[in-house]
């Protein structure tokens, strides 16, 4: 047989059938539904008078609207509650494996939720109508976002009509530098490729620097590799990938867990299998980045300076760095060091898992928030996270050094719900989009690691986190 | 879904390159459990001067006039000539309601994100893609002479300019035969549901663990 990628396998094994044009029916094992995509797709269901192929396949929270403070008043904006109160009312006429509704202890941001509950598992073919489910990918599972209608499509028929993407190979050679992260190893590969770099393909990431990282850094990692135009991102298994879906809720066990591994350790690229294209990075080059534009590309490190437009020779380039600085406020060749924060915000589906909280933590331990900070948000990615850092007491030094400890969600990712910056208000923040308005309309937004955005909070801007 | 067939439509030309979902469609439209009435808010930020909610008139908001969907001369404009990676970002399907729901119905440019143009064919929309000098080229015409139009046949898989100038461009046999008759995607593939049930038996017998009792 001749040698496959670890994307070829996964696809291969999920084909129902083929037409002659290469459209596939790809089959769909797990679908995680929030309450933003579905509604839609329910109602369209209802409309035909369908039901759901598979009730088992499907894994729901709600994330998106749901507010992170005064739980006890529920959710004030009656636009947000109608919506949460409709995904309620679909789960419960449709069914579900497991639902975690608002204020559940499982409830939280869906790419959390899923690894941590098992209902994620390596070889699985993992959909989910928010284009951030590449994270999934972490597990050597084939994990892509999808539209509201591919939503009604999986529900109905277990299948997605797909066609095969090319085969990318990003590698990470050497080991990561003391004080690397996953983020900065997403925003140096995205610098390096560009947001469209990855359209077309499916990145596997590889190399020395990737296999070091924990799974909540190859989540951060595959999480971006959309952000870098990839549906789909992924990494071999190995050890770290088996030891952390052990005994998960929705892991197997006994015998069939003895079978799921040793399939499962197939699951990784051969020798001599083809890519279409090679991408590598010495992880010795990497530091700690920050993005200074609007695009996740706009991005440099915490020694660069806000490049200067008139530096620019392509004309379309010229304009969107002219643009992007207008709107973000700065000026050409200000050194990144140099700008001030006014909010910071750790959490969001990249980086709201226990270890960026322990990071985020050990920065500001003994710390105490800059006075010129107006509010540090920490905002664990669900409840079972928030349970294990309060076990731990990471909300005590966080609440200690002046930070708000706040209840899952996605909040200021999206702004979606009532955590938003203010026009020309200027974020530190661990989430994964600096496009303009995403955090509110008019707010500057500033792609960081966790410890980077922590160490923001303490000093009042961007500080090399290794010299701190 | 809404069949496609030939077009002839007024152009209009959006000079900006990564064009993403969250500009197409702002996130606060996202709470709506609807999948009409996107239209007055594509592109919110960029097409009003103050902040839009869910919810306004916006027929009395203060429009940006240097937005070009505001520009009278492209008032009615069916085709949306964009830069590349246009529709990047999230997986919202909000972003081609929205588009449709204003009247585009083809998008033309150098190059789409994954999962937008993906979505487009789900609705009705057609994304084309064409090189970049091509682009370039429909951009002058198109700035230079007020109510150019381009002719979108989806047949012949081709555009026409007025001076009648044609370019072919790709689309694979399935999304061209779905468009064209504007066929219901889960009803065609329900008609291979003994497949899909094959493979998921013999899923179920290799790999257990993926399935549970509910
Ligand atoms: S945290 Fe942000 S990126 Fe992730 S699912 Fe929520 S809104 Fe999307």
């Amino acid at each position: 047989m001749t040698a496959q990628t670890l994307y070829d396998k996964l696809w291969s094994s999920h084909v129902v059938r083929e037409e002659a044009d290469g459209t596939v029916l790809l089959y769909i094992d797990r679908h995680l539904v929030h309450e933003v995509t579905s509604p839609q797709a329910f109602e369209g269901l209802k409309l035909a008078g369908r039901g759901l192929w598979r009730v088992d396949s499907v894994v729901s929270t709600a994330d998106h609207n749901t507010p992170t403070d005064h739980w006890d008043e529920g959710i004030k904006d009656p636009i947000s509650r109608q919506q949460v109160e409709t995904l309620d009312a679909n789960i419960k006429s449709f069914g579900a494996l497991a639902y975690f509704p608002f204020k559940d202890k499982g409830q939280g941001i869906v790419h959390v939720m899923g690894p941590e509950q098992g209902a994620t598992l390596p070889g699985m073919t993992v959909v989910c109508g928010d284009s951030h489910t590449s994270t999934h990918g972490a597990f050597g599972a084939l994990a892509h976002g999808i539209g509201t209608s591919e939503v009604e499509h999986v529900m109905a028929t277990q299948c997605l009509v797909a066609k095969k993407s090319k085969n990318m190979l990003v590698k990470v050679n050497g080991p990561l530098p003391a004080g690397i992260t996953g983020k900065d190893v997403a925003l140096a590969i995205i610098g390096k490729i560009g947001t469209a770099g990855g359209t077309g393909y499916a990145i596997e990431f590889g190399g020395e620097a990737i296999r070091s990282l924990s799974m909540e850094g190859r989540m951060t990692l595959c999480n971006m590799a959309i952000e870098a135009g990839a549906r789909s991102g992924m990494v071999a298994v190995d050890e770290k990938t088996i030891d952390y879906v052990k005994g998960r809720p929705f892991a197997p066990t006994g015998a069939q867990w003895d079978a799921a591994v040793a399939y499962w350790n197939t699951l990784h690229s051969d020798e001599g299998a083809h890519f279409d294209a090679v991408v590598e990075l010495d992880a010795s080059d990497i530091k700690p980045q920050v993005t200074w534009g609007t695009s996740p590309e706009m991005v440099t490190d915490i020694d660069g300076i806000v490049p200067d437009p008139a530096a620019e020779a392509d004309p379309v380039k010229k304009g969107s760095i002219e643009r992007a600085l207008a709107y973000m406020g700065l000026t050409a060749n200000t050194p990144v060091k140099d700008i001030p924060v006014d909010i910071v915000f750790i959490g969001s589906c990249t980086n709201s898992r226990i270890e960026d909280l322990r990071e985020a933590a050990a920065v500001a331990r003994g710390r105490k928030k800059a006075a010129s900070v107006k509010q540090v948000l920490v905002v664990p990615g669900s409840g079972l996270v928030k349970a294990q850092a309060e076990a731990e007491g990471l909300d005590k030094i966080f609440i200690e050094a002046g930070f708000e400890w706040r209840e899952p969600g996605c909040s200021m990712c999206l702004a979606m719900n009532a955590d938003r910056l203010q026009p020309g208000e200027r974020c530190a923040s661990t989430s994964n989009r600096n496009f303009e308005g995403r955090q509110g309309q008019g707010g500057r937004t500033h792609l960081v690691s966790p410890a980077m955005a922590a160490a923001a909070g303490v000093t009042g801007h961007f500080v090399d986190i290794r010299q701190l | 879904m809404k069949a496609f067939n030939k077009l002839d439509g007024l152009v209009c030309p959006l000079d900006r390159a990564n064009v993403d979902t969250d500009a197409i469609i702002p996130k606060q439209f996202l709470k709506s459990i609807k999948r009409s009435g996107f239209g007055p808010n594509l592109f919110d930020e960029w097409r009003y001067l103050d902040h839009g909610e869910p919810g306004m008139d916006n027929s009395v908001r203060p429009l940006n006039p240097d937005f070009v969907l505001n520009f009278p001369r492209y008032a009615g404009a069916q085709v949306l000539l964009a830069r590349e990676n246009f529709g990047c970002g999230s997986s919202r399907e909000h972003a081609p309601w929205a588009l449709d729901d204003q009247g585009f119905r083809v998008v033309i440019a150098p190059s789409f994100a994954d999962i937008f143009f993906n979505n487009c064919y789900k609705n009705g929309l057609l994304p084309i893609v064409q090189p970049a000098e091509v682009v370039d080229q429909l951009f002058r015409e198109c700035e230079a002479s007020e109510g150019y139009r381009l002719t979108v046949d989806l047949q012949a898989q081709t555009i026409t300019t007025p001076s009648g100038q044609s370019f072919a461009f790709d689309i694979t046999e399935h999304r061209k035969h779905c468009l064209l008759g504007g066929l219901d995607e889960i009803g065609l593939t329900l008609q291979h549901a003994e497949e899909i049930k094959s493979y998921e038996a013999a899923r179920r017998q290799s790999q257990p663990w993926l399935f549970h009792q509910v």
